[in-house]
Formats: structure tokens, C-alpha cells, sequence
């Protein structure tokens, strides 16, 4: 059958744009997907029965690709995932096996730029909770809310120069902020201030805005330290992943009034956020939804599919996976 | 109201504060006259018309400093012909302008209150967003505000076209003669135009029909320029995707439909962050004049026709 001479793509399990989408974003005439989700055999089972088969994975976070998986699948040449950030991969592993990897590129950079900017907003100017006091009917009784912080002149530290954190300076440079930022290595061709250190960024800014991955050397990066350096009227924006921020000590700072507010898309136990954040009107909460627009899910879908079928042609990877955002 | 007269001198760059009213008080007059000479800078907290008589009695200002209310109250050519820099607080009310569209188009408040009743552990995802990149924005009066609305939401990607009364030759944006052609082509309209006898209602229901189903409306213009009987009945219909607004025909009170509709987004009028409170005004002013002084760019400069 002509079907089995098409190489396969191991689905290990339901990606949660097909709830989106549909699944007819699934087909491709250059490759089959291989749905291990469809199957009764546990995974590790249904991997050591077609390994022989499987050089590609379309992974999702809930199925993280392990070393001990990637032992089960001798000849996979390559991981693609839609999302923009890759802690649910053994990168390492990957590397020392040569299997590429093809993530989202800067197909959400835009997207999550701007969530990142509006949540920022909406903590210096009260958005949401004045959203919340009309809606309340509380205008007319307590009259007007109290005064919010001007966005201009603000000196905003980003944390992360990828290609996210570039979106955001753009846009918060046609807002009047000042933009630097901090990153492992001072990046050229760049103009704004470098900062080596995260904890001097946070004393030279009034509000952090976090766009780097997560790493073992980013891991609670943001310590209580770096928020009592940011300060009493600081703000920190994180769109990046919740575990970059050592969140106990960030609603402790909040509890405390040491530092300024909030704007979280991401948590270390999602879907669990504190709910000591739920009464605060300094905290702006959002759902892990920066990327979710159906434009780019669409879009991310298809370079998905697109670095497949590249793959499967000896072409080159259009988004192949770079670390450049700490 | 008062309009705060700011004496300065250049050598020491020291500030000596008076609070004076120009306009009903003849020793504020004779105070003028005295200070005349030393008078740089004037600030306006209100919108008292700032008069030829006035800028007459002041030779040596340099520099009016916009608070909270836009411009409309000063005679812009006139400053221009004067030598007369203006700066204003335009910016804040961009700001919200945006943090408004970003609200309404990602749903960034329906969503916060989506987590903050605990839905997310429940129930799981919030529905998408839509994207700004590439959504058309018609600016409905491209005046200071319009101008840095504009210039904010381009860095968005987003694409921008305008009416105002007359076509502004040195501006790179689509010009459209009248609003229901804007709406036509457009997919947000962002209302930031003063209010006279002929904008007043100027988002109609035929506007709004124009706009369509999908179409946003941002306004933290003035009160009367949308006809806000017919846009809750648009909203409550779902004839139109969202809004957020600033001001209201009745401020404070509301109408009540919006309140349960996650694509409105209410703000109680405070599209100025900038501080009335004095000591907050002096931050203001001293940073304002450090820079004037310095002959560094004033960043809230706006522009003179």
C-alpha cells in the first residue's frame, strides 16, 4: 500500500490545537501521523513496537520527549513542536543524539509581545481592576478610582532579547518607555542598555518584563532579591514560564507591598494560580493564553507542518530551534 | 479654575511656584506684569482658554505645559506664530486608548476575572484572542491624541487611516472625507476627536452598521461623540465585537447591559494618569523644565499646524 511507504510522524498524544482546528490540520500527501494516543498499549510499549518506523515526533507539553524516550526511538532525526517555548525537551539528549528540533520561531513573538505589553498596562493604569469597580457598580457610590501611573518615562527592563523580548522594546518604545534589558551575553546591533546582571537590571528599572526560556540556569531567576531590588513601585510582567519567577516569594512581595503589581500569563502550577493574587487589584491574571490567537495557531500549525514535510525532502528546517533568548 | 504661572530662573534653575487665576483676578494681573519679563513657562490644569490677551502679557514664555485636558483650549497656530512650545498630556490618553484595544481584542479583563473565579482549574482554556497585527484602525479625528494613537499602534503592526475635517498633507495615513467610509474600511475605530456641534453623535447607528459585526470601538474622547443608546443596543445584540470606553453620556452611571459583557471594557474617565495633586504636578514640572532648560527634546511636544 501506498500508505505504508510514507515515513511517519509519531503523535504521542492529542495536540490541543486539533480542539481548535480539527484534526484536518493532520494530513499531509508527504508523511502519515502515527497516533500513539489512539492506541491501548501504554506509550513506551507502542514506541518499542514501531520505533523502527518513527523519525519524527510532533510533541506536546504534556507528553514530554525524556531521554529514556528518545532511547526507545533509535532513528528519530527530528522533534517539531507548536509552542515557542521547549521545557518539555531533553535538549540535551537531543543534541548529543543529532535530533533537530523545529519549534514555533517567531510565529507567536508578535502575539505574546502584545499581551505582554497590554498586561503591563493594565497594571501601571488599572485597567482591569477599574473594569472591574465600573462593572461592580461602585462608580457612582465611592466615585472616581484612585489615580494610576503614567507610562511614559518609564524605564522597563527586559529579561530575555529573543525574539519576544525585541517585540515588546519596539512597542514599548513608541509608548515612551526607556528600554535595556539582561541576557546571558551582551547582543550587537542592539540599542538599548545591557545589564549583566538580572538584579541590576531590577534596580535600574521600574517595571521587568520576563521573555526568556526556562532553563536550569533561569529557574527562579527571579528571586526575592531581584524583586526588592525592582522595588516598591516596580511592576513585573511574565509571559515567559512561571517557574522563572520564584512565585512563594512574588505573592509574598505582593502581600507585603514590596513591590509595586503584577502582570502573570504563566505559573509554576498551572492551573493553579494563588489565590492570595485574587484580591489584589495591583495583580492582572491571565490564563497561559499569550499565544492564543486563532491567526497564529493556524500559522503555527502550518510551519509545523511545513518543517515536516521539509524534513522529509532533505530540505532545510525553516524554524529550527535556536537559543537566543537569555 | 486656576492656571499655575511658573517662574524660572535660568541661571539657577531654581522654580518659585504661584498659583494664580489670569482671567477674574486683577492682582494676579499686576502680578503678571511684575513676573512678566521672568515667565518661561506656563502650566494649565484646566481648560480655561489660554487668550491672545494673555500670551500678550507674556513675552517671554517659551513653554505651555497640557495637563490632563488635550489642547483644545489653547490657540495652536497662535503659540506657533509666538514661538510658544506646547507639550500635553496626549500621551496618557493614547496609552489607555491602547491598553483598551489590547483589553477588548485579547480579553485580557474577561479572561483575569475567567481565573480569579477559579474557571481555569475547572474548566479549562479561555477562548482565543484575536491578533492586532494587521487590523485596520480608523482613528476618528487625528488631532495630538489621534497622532500618538496612531503612532503607538503602528509599532503594533496594525494598519492606519484617519478623518478628520481636512486631510492632513504631511500625514503617511489613509484619509477618509467622511466617518462611514472610515468605518466601512476599517476593523477598530479609535475615537480621540473634540466634541463641537458636528461630531457630537458622530458614531451613529449607520457607523456602527458600517463597522460590522466584528468591529471594536475604542473611545476616550468626550462623552456625546458616541450615540450610547445605540451602541448598547449593537453590544447587547452582538452587532458589533466589542468596546472600550473612557467616558459615558452620564458619567458615573452606566448603563447597566454593559456590565455583564465580557467584550466591553469600562474605564471610570481616568485617561489621564498625571497626578492633579500638586506635589505630584512639581515632579512633573521640574522634570519638564530640567529637560526645557537643558535644551534636551521635550517628549510631549505637540505639534503645531
Amino acid at each position: 500500500m501506498e500508505s505504508d511507504q510514507l515515513p511517519q510522524v509519531l503523535l504521542p498524544g492529542k495536540p490541543a490545537v486539533t480542539t481548535l482546528l480539527g484534526e484536518e490540520i493532520f494530513m499531509s500527501d508527504k508523511f502519515d501521523f502515527l497516533k500513539a494516543y489512539e492506541s491501548a498499549l501504554p506509550l513506551h510499549q507502542f514506541l518499542t513496537t514501531h520505533a523502527h518506523k518513527i523519525q519524527a515526533i510532533w510533541s506536546i507539553p504534556a507528553t514530554p520527549i525524556t531521554a529514556d524516550i528518545l532511547r526507545l526511538l533509535p532513528h528519530l532525526k527530528l522533534v517539531v513542536t507548536v509552542t515557542a517555548g521547549l521545557d518539555f525537551v531533553d535538549l540535551d539528549e537531543c543534541r548529543r543524539r543529532g535530533v533537530a528540533v523545529a519549534n514555533a520561531g517567531t510565529v507567536y513573538s508578535e502575539d505574546v509581545a502584545d499581551v505582554a505589553v497590554g498586561l503591563l498596562i493594565d497594571v501601571l493604569r488599572n485597567i482591569s481592576a477599574a473594569n472591574r469597580y465600573v462593572k461592580q457598580r461602585l462608580w457612582p457610590l465611592k466615585g472616581e478610582f484612585p489615580l494610576a501611573s503614567t507610562m511614559g518615562g518609564k524605564r522597563v527592563g527586559i529579561v530575555g532579547l529573543g525574539s519576544i523580548g525585541i517585540e515588546v522594546a519596539k512597542r514599548l518604545e513608541a509608548i515612551g518607555c526607556y528600554i535595556s534589558y539582561n541576557s546571558r551575553k551582551k547582543k550587537s546591533n542592539v540599542p538599548y542598555t545591557f545589564y549583566s546582571d538580572v538584579c541590576e537590571l531590577a534596580s535600574n528599572n521600574d517595571a521587568l518584563v520576563i521573555c526568556c526560556a526556562l532553563t536550569d540556569q533561569t529557574h527562579h531567576m527571579i528571586n526575592k532579591q531581584v524583586l526588592l531590588a525592582l522595588g516598591k513601585k516596580g511592576v513585573v510582567v511574565n509571559v515567559a514560564r512561571g517557574a522563572i519567577i520564584d512565585e512563594k516569594e512574588l505573592v509574598e512581595c505582593l502581600m507585603r507591598g514590596q513591590i509595586g503589581g503584577a502582570g502573570l500569563d504563566v505559573f509554576e502550577n498551572e492551573p493553579e494560580v494563588p489565590k492570595e493574587l485574587f484580591d489584589l487589584d495591583n495583580v492582572v491574571l491571565s490564563p497561559h493564553r499569550a499565544i492564543f490567537t486563532p491567526e497564529s495557531v493556524k500559522n503555527v500549525c502550518e510551519l509545523a507542518i511545513k518543517n515536516l514535510e521539509a524534513f522529509f525532502s532533505d530540505k532545510p528546517l525553516l524554524s529550527p530551534f535556536i537559543d537566543d533568548s537569555y | 479654575m486656576k492656571a499655575t504661572l511658573i517662574i524660572s530662573d535660568e541661571h539657577h534653575l531654581s522654580t518659585h511656584f504661584n498659583l494664580l487665576d489670569p482671567l477674574d483676578s486683577p492682582d494676579s494681573t499686576h502680578f503678571v506684569r511684575r513676573h512678566a519679563n521672568s515667565i518661561s513657562v506656563l502650566l494649565c490644569v484646566d481648560p480655561t482658554p489660554i487668550s491672545s490677551d494673555l500670551l500678550d502679557l507674556l513675552p517671554a514664555l517659551r513653554l505651555i505645559v497640557g495637563s490632563s485636558v488635550g489642547v483644545d483650549h489653547l490657540d495652536l497656530s497662535d503659540c506657533r506664530r509666538r514661538g510658544i512650545a506646547v507639550t500635553s498630556a496626549g500621551e496618557d490618553v493614547a496609552d489607555l486608548a491602547v491598553g483598551l484595544l489590547i483589553d477588548v481584542l485579547r480579553g485580557i479583563s474577561a479572561a483575569g476575572r475567567f481565573v480569579r473565579s477559579g474557571f481555569w482549574a475547572k474548566t479549562g482554556d479561555y477562548p482565543l484572542g484575536f491578533k492586532l497585527g494587521g487590523k485596520r484602525i480608523g482613528i476618528v479625528g487625528l488631532g495630538n491624541i489621534g497622532s500618538q494613537v496612531a503612532k503607538r499602534l503602528e509599532a503594533f503592526g496594525c494598519i492606519i487611516s484617519y478623518n478628520s475635517r481636512r486631510k492632513k498633507p504631511s500625514v503617511p495615513f489613509a484619509y477618509y472625507a467622511n466617518i462611514y467610509d472610515l468605518a466601512m474600511n476599517s476593523d477598530v475605530l479609535v475615537v480621540c476627536c473634540a466634541l463641537t456641534e458636528e461630531t457630537h453623535h458622530i458614531v451613529n447607528k449607520e457607523v456602527m452598521a458600517a463597522l460590522g459585526k466584528e468591529g471594536v470601538i475604542i473611545n476616550v474622547g468626550r462623552r456625546a461623540l458616541i450615540d450610547e443608546k445605540e451602541m448598547v443596543q449593537f453590544l447587547v445584540r452582538g452587532e458589533i465585537g466589542g468596546v472600550g470606553l473612557d467616558v459615558f453620556e452620564n458619567e458615573p452611571d452606566v448603563p447597566k447591559e454593559l456590565f455583564q459583557l465580557d467584550n466591553v471594557v469600562l474605564s471610570p474617565h481616568s485617561a489621564v494618569a498625571t497626578p492633579e495633586c500638586f506635589d505630584a504636578l512639581e515632579e512633573l514640572i521640574i522634570f519638564i523644565l530640567k529637560a526645557f532648560f537643558s535644551h534636551e527634546p521635550l517628549r510631549s511636544l505637540v505639534e503645531l499646524e
